[in-house]
């Protein structure tokens, strides 16, 4: 599956995405400057993106854990969620995602 | 006076924790300076109740408790703690000594300097808005440290955490108005503050605002007031002369980026025979290090405070051999851990 992430700067990546890994540390590998300080364990919020491209709904839902790490993010959007727990699947093939201002 | 020992160590993490334990059984005594205001470093502050999972011997424990096992490990060694302070700055004495300076006015003088710092300093995370830097110190904060300079303030506070809501309790009382502002309806707090916080807006005590902050405006480091936003009332201004916003903490290098050390991407490079730095007697170890084959593990972390820990030992004791033991076997090592028979 691929997941088409654009960087601070507006520049586009396509990143080829492992089964089962997690959006975060695909970007992170990819080199985009993902800080995920706690190493995906949704305790610090900062692997934020923005899901875009109609993929926000398509997405299982926030859990709770998620919900209320995202209060610790910066510039919440209604399409917010933390890489770190989107899992990568066949069914999210072509994803876009955002990532948030630190 | 400064403190004199032999080793300061920045950071009380884990790694910072065992290099205690590993300079102790070589009779060297270290101080250690953390920002956080408890030990334990990402450990504590960033995943208290996760479980690890790959401590050798230790098949599952969690932040909180390694942590606690460390403090009590290191105990017969009985370090001293500089609690809440950041080192800020770094000396070399005469005598070849290095004289590390903390933000409280803490000043420790060692042969060793042991940086531990694993990814650097916690630092409150600023909202990415335009042009905040301007109002920082004068309209913008990011801690409360004197109450009373809030007094008859028109105070706008952000965030849903602990932080926002204790703040917006106690800051109440002495503002001439405060407005709460979070993204959505819900808190990352516990439920007896968001109790008295929703019965502080219903008797309008003070005003709660599903929105976010979205711009600043005001003339020179005085704010006038915020452009607020919610996807279902659009834009509009909200005025108020003090800005306090509370997302938590993220790590920065901080100011042992300007001590000098050959740095690679925001690490400390060091080689893996003694985890020494460029600068000898400053060593680095765990995740604020680098080298070939580098791994960010706890255990790696713990590996490379007990190399540093015989190399600091012939800066510290140029004229003593040091003799290979080991905890099970020698009586001289038990008895400094406090367990000989």
């Amino acid at each position: 599956m691929k997941i088409i992430a654009t960087d601070r700067k507006g520049e586009v990546h396509q990143i080829e995405g492992r089964e089962g890994w997690s959006v975060m540390e695909m970007l992170r590998d990819a080199g985009l400057p993902v800080a995920a300080e706690c190493g995906g364990a949704c305790a610090c919020a900062t692997c934020h993106v923005y899901v875009t491209g109609g993929w926000f709904e398509k997405l299982p839902s926030r859990s709770d854990a998620e919900v209320d790490m995202l209060d610790m993010a910066l510039a919440v959007e209604p399409n917010s969620r933390l890489s770190c727990q989107l899992v990568c699947t066949p069914e999210l093939d072509g994803i876009t995602v955002t990532v948030a201002p630190e | 006076m400064p403190i004199e020992t032999d080793v300061a160590i920045i950071g009380a993490g884990p790694i910072g924790l065992f290099a205690v334990f590993e300079l102790g059984l070589l009779d060297l005594k270290a101080h250690l300076v953390d920002i956080l205001d408890r030990p334990g470093g990402q450990c504590t502050e960033l995943y208290p109740e996760k479980p690890i999972y790959d401590i050798p011997g230790l098949p599952i424990c969690t932040g909180q408790e390694l942590t606690d096992r460390l403090m009590e490990q290191v105990k017969p060694f009985k370090p001293e703690f500089h609690l809440g302070e950041t080192a800020s700055a770094l000396e070399r004495l005469g005598d070849g000594r290095w004289k590390l300076s903390t933000d409280a006015g803490t000043e420790i003088v060692a042969r060793v300097l042991v940086i531990a710092a694993g990814g650097g300093t916690f630092v409150p995370k600023r909202p990415p808005i335009a042009g905040i830097e301007a109002y920082e110190g004068r309209s913008v904060f990011y801690a409360v440290r004197k109450m009373e300079s809030f007094r008859g303030k028109n105070i706008l506070i952000a965030g849903g955490g602990d932080s926002a809501l204790d703040w917006t309790i106690n800051l109440a009382p002495i503002a001439a108005k405060l407005t709460l502002v979070h993204h959505r309806d819900g808190f990352r707090a516990s439920q007896h503050s968001v109790n008295q916080m929703r019965e502080l807006a219903a008797h309008g005590k003070i005003n709660f605002e599903i929105a976010s902050v979205k711009a600043l405006y005001g003339e020179n480091d005085r704010l006038h007031g915020v452009t607020l936003s919610s996807p279902s009332k659009g834009e509009w201004q909200h005025a108020c002369d003090t800005f306090i916003p509370f997302f938590g903490l993220t790590i920065k290098l901080g100011p042992i980026a300007n001590f000098g050390l050959n740095l690679t991407e925001n690490l400390i490079a060091v080689d893996t025979e003694k985890f020494e730095s460029n600068t000898p007697g400053i060593f680095a170890i765990g995740d604020i290090n680098t080298y070939p084959g580098k791994l960010k593990l706890i255990l790696s972390g713990f590996h490379e405070a007990a190399l540093m820990a015989q190399a600091a030992f012939h800066i510290c004791r140029p004229n003593e051999k040091l003799r290979f033991q080991y905890t099970t076997s020698s009586s001289s090592l038990q008895k400094k851990l406090g367990v000989a028979g």
